[in-house]
């Protein structure tokens, strides 16, 4: 009894509007499972998605309203805090959520799992993602983690007729919990080693009372590094990347592509540079090394592919490449160019799924390459995205990928690191391969699968018939067009007038004042 | 501060989307309103000129000041008639195009459109990542009007010029952050501007391997001798319009950028590189002019007389002397010049030989079509640089150039001048005399659009070839020298 009374009365001060985003999507995850639970088609058809996307609406505003620059603000002492690092990519993961409720509105994994489910699931692992990306503790840095993966090894098999996506979702448990354990048995090594399990204190006890060559410090990073590493799909961590995302059904690959490697990144720029920027030294070479074999390893991969998912999952390999190369700078600029590609990440590859989405509905070819062919003059709406997203992602300019580049670049070499920004273009020199390849196959290759072919006045008759339907035309899925739509807008929009990202970009700078010094 | 250029900049781009709302027939001709507004706006610029005026019609404003990116044009001795002559030669080509029957004719024309206000860009930009940025997007289009509307192997064609080119500048991407970022002052704001760069080179060191990054980029544009891979298939596949701006403007963009950034922002490495940049001048003038001269397909025969030709302009530029620098520049106007009537005079030939431009199906032609064989010869000898043609005076001062510098390169580079005239004899030789070929139908250039697109440019030809000072005068204002061995400054 004393014992209770004496720890609440050491109960954690908890900053509440702080911790408000959280909530949001927590508690939203809550309330769509009890939703989900009303049967009839407007519960499962309206409400809950509805319900989805006003949790994560909520999570946004109540993140804008959190936001000021500076410094972090514990919001669970020691255990949470907020700042503009965390806030701004918990804004990415909310928009990747509000995205992927329209891919999957009519997708027939949602059918398939329950619409309840799936959006429950969906929003536990956003919560995941934000509590990693204010962790400041090794504790909650694992717990953030593992409510990331979870749900997400679900969501993976959530197809569950198909056995393509059972393998995936399988797969990705099983390689999932190496990568965790790992990481744990780093984090465990690193407590061991300082004593310590907040980040602060840790980066404190480094160069102190640790000596930096320590071997139990060294190989305790070493460990959370390959943990962290799975998570990120960076090279020679990367090979579930590929089959995971072929299998699972593509508005979850989707989701896990931007959404996951933006939290794998959250959780590596700061661990790295707030728990361990005193060890800079020392892991910074292996990092870098890591990028260089990520950008080949991934740009090469993806050559040979001809399932659009599969190319992407390369290409994500090599875009986590670039942005490794971010965090191995190690200053304020590497931070801030890293925050900012996540961001024009986000533009180009829901640009570049929401096609893939809308053409493997209708497409005899399901994601495979030649499901675009002749995509040009059949229906240049679907078109045109994909060929702003498969530019941006190669870096030509007036697009948002060629200015993250350039920021990335121009950070490295300030950092001293030119070198690894040239590797950076010789990345992109590969990459020309096989992104070239996509729009050539959309705008220079004969016509030859033709649409659906009915009378024009008919087109009204045919209803929209949910996920998988070879009558569904393109044109009816406009949640998935209006997504594709805005992304690309935003892409090209953001190549030319990148100064509000530019903004978001300097606060996020602020958030870790160790890289002051 | 002026929008002058921005105007003249953005219209052709403008035109090209107005081109996507038009009507299909009509999308050809709002293109052509436009490049003629646009050429009209140059000469208003060129009349508004100041001979040593130096910079001229400057617009400089933030762009991406996070980045240190300024939107910065400007107009000077060295790129006036450059620009002039992108506005020119984009009137033939979308007039040529939009006498021609295109699948996705809108769509063509709004590529073309903002084909020359990506060239535009590159030529006016006076910040190099402003540079970077036009001469990376130039190639977006080039990719689609290639890739759409070519040949057979367009897709092989088209990726192979993409991949190529944008290889090099990609790496010129990396190497103008370097630039940028290492010369600024810790703590001073980030710049890109190129006078700012000229003022502050950087050690030797670092301007070496940046050098060869540019280097790599601008030489695959050209295209030099061994970075040319590309040239041959983009040439076969590519329609008439879009490779006669490419191979008489775009081929510029490379060159151009040595004068505009290498030389001034990076002088110790052009003189330390000097000897090696010589030498890939002289192997492509020799190599360019003997493949010329055994190529039986016409296009061929001008994609490697342009290897050879832009050989010339290297030797002119890396001659680190102010008259080969003067004839570098002069060089490019008047290949632009020859090229682009050469291109349209293959399309005429490959119309009355049953649509194939081999010299094999051609011959026996000047017979019925005295006019065409008269335009012929008088570019065919500008080409091989006749005395009285101004390129005989651009190549003149080229050699005078290295004459003066290194005359061991200049002496071999001479035999170029005798190659030029073998292949370009043969050339027209076998087009329009020989025996008739197997289905040649002679007949002379109709009064119409055929005589009408071609005589202007021949017109301008005759008069610079009557009056070259009037380019000398202009472009006397800005040339490369060498004041000592150590650097190489810009002279006004």
């Amino acid at each position: 009894m004393t014992t209770l009374l004496i720890a609440a009365a050491k109960a954690p001060v908890i900053d509440y509007k702080g911790i408000s985003p959280l909530f949001a999507v927590a508690g939203g995850a809550v309330i769509v499972l009890m939703a989900a639970l009303i049967r009839g088609r407007f519960a499962q058809r309206v409400l809950v998605p509805f319900l989805t996307v006003g949790a994560l609406g909520a999570a946004i505003g109540l993140s804008i309203w959190n936001w000021h620059t500076g410094d972090s603000r514990p919001i669970v002492e020691g255990a949470l805090a907020i700042d503009p690092l965390a806030l701004g990519l918990s804004l990415l993961f909310y928009i990747t959520g509000l995205a992927t409720v329209a891919f999957a509105w009519r997708s027939r994994a949602l059918r398939e799992s329950g619409t309840g489910e799936f959006f429950g699931l969906m929003l536990g692992s956003i919560a995941g993602m934000t509590i990693l990306g204010s962790a400041e503790n090794l504790i909650t840095l694992f717990v953030g983690i593992e409510l990331l993966s979870i749900p997400l090894y679900v969501m993976c098999a959530s197809d569950v007729r198909r056995e393509t996506s059972l393998e995936s979702g399988l797969k990705y448990l099983v390689i999932g919990s190496v990568g965790s354990a790992t990481l744990l048995y780093g984090l465990a090594l690193i407590y061991g080693a300082t004593g310590h399990t907040g980040f602060a204190e840790i980066n404190n006890a480094i160069g102190n009372s640790v000596n930096l060559t320590d071997p139990l410090l060294l190989t305790g990073i070493a460990l959370a590094a390959a943990g962290l590493a799975f998570k990120a799909s960076v090279a020679p961590f990367h090979a579930w990347t590929p089959d995971v995302y072929e299998g699972a059904p593509t508005p979850v690959t989707a989701f896990m592509a931007v959404a996951t490697k933006t939290a794998a990144f959250a959780v590596i720029l700061r661990f790295f540079l707030e728990a361990l920027v005193s060890a800079q030294e020392q892991w910074a070479p292996a990092l870098a090394a890591l990028a260089v074999i990520t950008i080949i390893v991934g740009n090469v991969g993806a050559i040979a592919q001809n399932s659009l998912k599969r190319m992407l999952a390369w290409s994500g390999v090599a875009q986590a490449g670039y942005m490794l190369a971010g965090v191995v700078v190690g200053t304020q600029l590497g931070l801030q160019a890293t925050a900012f590609y996540l961001a024009m990440y986000l533009f180009m590859n829901l640009a570049a799924f929401g096609v893939v989405i809308a053409r493997e509905r209708v497409s005899e070819h399901g994601d495979g390459l030649k499901s675009l062919e002749g995509l040009g003059s059949a229906s240049p709406l679907l078109a045109w995205p994909m060929t702003i997203a498969m530019l941006s992602l190669a870096g030509f300019p007036a697009t948002a990928g060629f200015i993250g580049k350039f920021y990335l670049i121009s950070a490295a070499v300030d950092g001293n690191w030119a070198w690894l920004g040239v590797m950076i273009v010789v990345g992109s020199m590969l990459s020309l391969v096989y992104y070239l390849r996509v729009i050539a196959v959309m705008w220079m290759t004969p016509l030859k699968i033709e649409l659906p072919g009915r009378p024009r006045r008919a087109r009204r008759e045919v209803q929209p018939v949910a996920g998988w339907s070879p009558e569904a035309d393109p044109r009816a899925q406009p949640e998935v067009l209006l997504v594709t739509l805005i992304m690309a807008a935003a892409t090209i929009f953001f190549g030319i007038v990148p100064s509000p990202l530019f903004h978001l970009a300097h606060d996020v700078g602020t958030s870790i004042s160790a890289l002051f010094s | 501060m002026t929008i002058y250029l921005s105007i003249i900049l953005f219209l052709p781009g403008v035109a090209g989307m107005l081109a996507l709302l038009v009507p299909r027939r009509l999308a050809g001709w709002t293109l052509v309103t436009g490049t003629l507004l646009t050429l009209a706006y140059t000469i208003v610029m060129l009349a508004r000129f100041k001979i040593g005026g130096g910079m001229q019609f400057v617009t400089d404003d933030n762009w991406i000041s996070e980045l240190g990116i300024r939107y910065h044009l400007g107009v000077d001795g060295l790129n006036l008639f450059l620009v002039i002559l992108t506005a020119l030669l984009w009137v033939p080509a979308s007039i040529a195009a939009a006498l021609r029957e295109w699948d996705r004719p809108r769509l063509f024309m709004m590529f073309m459109g903002l084909s020359e206000t990506a060239v535009l860009g590159a030529f006016m930009a006076q910040d190099l990542a402003l540079f970077v940025v036009f001469f990376d997007l130039m190639l977006v289009p080039f990719y689609f009007l290639v890739g759409m509307w070519g040949g057979e192997d367009r897709v092989y064609a088209t990726t192979k010029l993409v991949i190529y080119t944008l290889a090099g500048s990609l790496l010129m991407l990396a190497a103008a952050v370097a630039l940028g970022v290492m010369a600024t002052p810790a703590g001073g704001h980030i710049s890109f501007s190129l006078a700012t760069l000229a003022q502050h080179p950087l050690s030797g060191g670092s301007q070496y391997w940046l050098f060869i990054l540019f280097a790599v980029a601008f030489l695959v544009k050209a295209p030099a001798f061994p970075l040319h891979g590309w040239m041959p298939d983009a040439y076969r596949e590519a329609p008439l319009p879009v490779i006669l701006v490419f191979s008489a403007v775009v081929s510029k963009v490379g060159v151009y950028g040595f004068l505009r950034i290498v030389l001034p922002v990076l002088p110790q490495a052009s003189v330390h590189f000097q000897e090696l940049m010589l030498a890939i001048a002289v192997v492509s003038i020799l190599y360019g002019s003997i493949l010329a001269f055994s190529q039986d397909e016409a296009r061929l025969v001008l994609g490697y007389s342009s290897v050879a030709q832009l050989g010339f302009i290297i030797l002119g530029i890396f001659s680190l002397d102010p008259k080969g620098g003067q004839g570098a520049v002069m060089q490019m106007i008047n290949h632009g010049l020859v090229t682009a009537p050469l291109f349209l005079i293959i399309g005429y030939l490959a119309i009355r030989a049953q649509g194939r431009d081999s010299l094999d199906w051609m011959g026996g032609m000047a017979l019925r079509a005295p006019v065409l064989a008269g335009v012929f010869l008088i570019v065919a000898l500008a080409t091989l640089a006749m005395p009285g043609s101004a390129n005989f005076v651009g190549e003149l001062y080229i050699l005078f150039g290295t004459f003066q510098s290194k005359i061991v390169y200049g002496i071999v580079a001479s035999a170029g001048v005798v190659l030029a005239a073998v292949y370009m004899i043969r050339f027209y030789q076998r087009a329009m005399h020989n025996p008739v070929g197997p289905q040649v139908e002679s007949r002379d250039l109709a009064l119409g659009p055929e005589l009408g697109v071609i005589a202007p440019l021949v017109l301008v030809i005759l008069a610079l070839g009557v009056y070259p000072n009037f380019l000398l005068h202009r472009i006397n204002a800005f040339a490369p020298t060498a004041n000592d061995r150590t650097e190489v400054s810009v002279i006004k």
